[in-house]
């Protein structure tokens, strides 16, 4: 089994599947909070749901309004499960945070390299670490 | 992260349970990034007025309170909202009552705004209303720790003013502002603050077009980290650093960049670098064109319904380029023109009588706002033409149309014809 060592950015553990962006994500103009899509005409994402899903991308890009954008998921019920990302930004810690699901980034081999769409995920924040239960 | 005993004291509930909301958040949110410690700060900018229908709910439910409470400290709970600790200010918004019956903006925003304006005026908020507070008398000095929100402003405040703050968000500023503290971590740290690529540009950046096109490019490049840009360009005056910035923080995440000669952190390229500059990348004619392409690749009808000057908000030299260019022509029956800009410099454009000769070509000088904030454009607009190329960026995702970047001029007569036929000169 294939696990992954990083660090905490918002503890909590939860299972379930991945959704992997090779792409930074824009929050403001980059997706829909009402619907949990990804609505950047040229992401590789495009009219794709995270809603549910762990979300593993490289990091955040855009407008400072990425943290807002990523609280009215959770306020709006369509938040994704957990987030893994390999840059840290003041944009992607904090949009983390205030979407309140577990969160690791400075992980120990590229997330967005080793983990692909579909896998199933464990992520323990507590303890810093991702496990790839199973693959498709 | 270490607390000072003041930020424990606030932490602990001595100011109040809005303080220790907001120092709870402050504390959360350095852990996530790993900071060490808090700096304080005493300039905080953010979005907090701008209507949305989460907010409106919000609103509903608990009051103003409330709404503070979960957008501005990501709080649960109603909290009283004491003033402001420290001197804030926020940006840009929807639009406010002077739009009604100008733009289609929905009038119930309107009055949430309003409502806004009011609840946090009193508690010390300076509503400057513009994406631009340094145009308009929030103009930090060089090391001076901020936090603010606004990419483009972002950008400006730590490349052009050698202040120091991240891109921060609702929920930081809000904190900010009601403790004077902000993590300690990234670009408050000067070891973080040196350039990390070299882009040296060949030829063809002369005005204010190319300057966005040179930051949409180094963006792309450089993605979160840090350009110095050397070579042969003309000197850069405050309009064409604005776009730059504005530009590179969309198409990447650039919050810093350094023009040896130029901006106050980077004398030489030495300086830039504190050290040996890395190999460069080359821009000239050929990235020119194809960053060109790349913003005009969202463009299919050359009908045009709608054109946007002032991404971000126009300076008062803009709104004074863009009456000239307007003088004595009419628009096209189909097309609207919009010219975004600070409130304080309206009233200014009013003045001089700018205002009365955009007017009078039929096209609108707003304050408070922009399409991409308020997410409203003329009715039935399915494609629009800009000069600015964070607006080109951004916009087609946000309201489903298709988009033209070109020069004033190109915008202008895309106003005057109905058509785009602009090109790259």
């Amino acid at each position: 089994m294939t696990i992954l060592r990083g660090r905490t950015v918002v503890p909590g553990i939860v299972e379930g599947e991945a959704l992997v962006s090779h792409e930074t994500i824009s929050g403001w103009g980059g997706i829909d909070p009402a619907t949990g899509t990804i609505t950047e005409r040229r992401h590789e994402l495009h009219g794709v749901c995270f809603t549910g899903k762990i979300l593993v991308f490289p990091g955040a890009k855009g407008s400072s309004g990425w943290s807002a954008f990523f609280q009215s998921t959770r306020l709006l019920g369509t938040a994704p499960l957990g987030m893994i990302f390999t840059v840290m930004t003041t944009k992607a810690a904090l949009g983390a945070v205030v979407t309140r699901v577990p969160a690791l980034s400075d992980l120990d081999r590229d997330p967005v390299e080793v983990i692909r769409t579909g896998d199933q995920l464990r992520l323990d924040a507590d303890h810093g670490l991702v496990e790839i239960v199973s693959v498709p | 992260m270490i607390l000072t005993d003041d930020e424990k004291a606030m932490r602990d509930g001595t100011d109040g349970p809005a303080v220790a909301a907001a120092m709870d958040l402050l504390i959360r949110y350095g852990d996530a990034l790993g900071a060490q410690r808090l700096c304080d700060t005493r300039n905080v900018a953010g979005t907090s007025t701008q209507p949305s229908p989460v907010k409106a709910k919000l609103v509903a439910e608990g009051g103003w309170n409330k709404a503070f409470a979960v957008l501005n400290l990501d709080c649960d709970d109603v909290v009283e909202i004491p003033d402001m600790r420290v001197p804030t200010c926020q940006l840009q918004q929807g639009f406010g009552p002077d739009s009604v019956g100008v733009v289609p903006y929905p009038r119930e925003f309107v009055e949430l705004q309003t409502d806004a304006e009011a609840f946090y005026g009193k508690r010390g908020v300076n509503i400057l209303a513009t994406c631009t507070p340094y145009q308009v008398g929030n103009l930090p000095v060089r090391g001076e720790h901020c936090a603010w929100m606004e990419s483009s402003a972002v950008v400006y405040c730590n490349s052009v003013l050698g202040a120091r703050t991240n891109c921060e968000g609702g929920t930081s500023t809000g904190a900010a502002s009601l403790t004077g503290k902000i993590p300690c971590w990234g670009n408050h740290l000067p070891e973080n603050r040196f350039g990390t690529h070299l882009i040296e540009v060949d030829t063809g950046v002369r005005d204010f077009l190319d300057w966005g096109m040179l930051g949409y490019f180094a963006g792309g490049l450089v993605q979160d980290e840090r350009p110095v840009i050397t070579g042969e360009f003309s000197h850069p005056d405050l309009v064409d650093l604005k776009h730059f910035g504005a530009a590179a923080a969309s198409s990447g995440g650039v919050e810093l960049y350094h023009l040896p000669g130029i901006t106050p952190e980077a004398p030489t390229v030495e300086a830039a670098f504190g050290g040996h500059a890395p190999e460069s990348v080359h821009y000239g004619l050929r990235e020119r064109r194809e960053i060109y392409e790349t913003l005009n690749d969202q463009g299919r009808s050359t009908d045009v319904d709608f054109v946007l000057l002032g991404c971000p908000h126009a300076s008062i030299d803009q709104i004074r380029d863009a009456a000239r260019a307007l003088d004595g022509k009419r628009l096209h029956s189909g097309t609207q023109l919009w010219i975004m800009a600070p409130r304080a410099l309206k009233a200014v454009a009013d003045r001089s009588g700018y205002t009365a000769v955009i007017e009078a070509a039929g096209a609108k000088l707003l304050a408070d706002s922009c399409p991409a904030m308020s997410r409203v454009a003329p009715p039935g607009t399915r494609v629009f033409a800009t000069d600015s190329a964070k607006q080109a960026h951004y916009l087609p995702a946000i309201l489903g149309i298709e988009a033209w970047f070109g020069s004033l001029e190109d915008c202008v007569d895309a106003a005057v014809t109905g058509r785009w036929r602009g090109g790259l000169r």
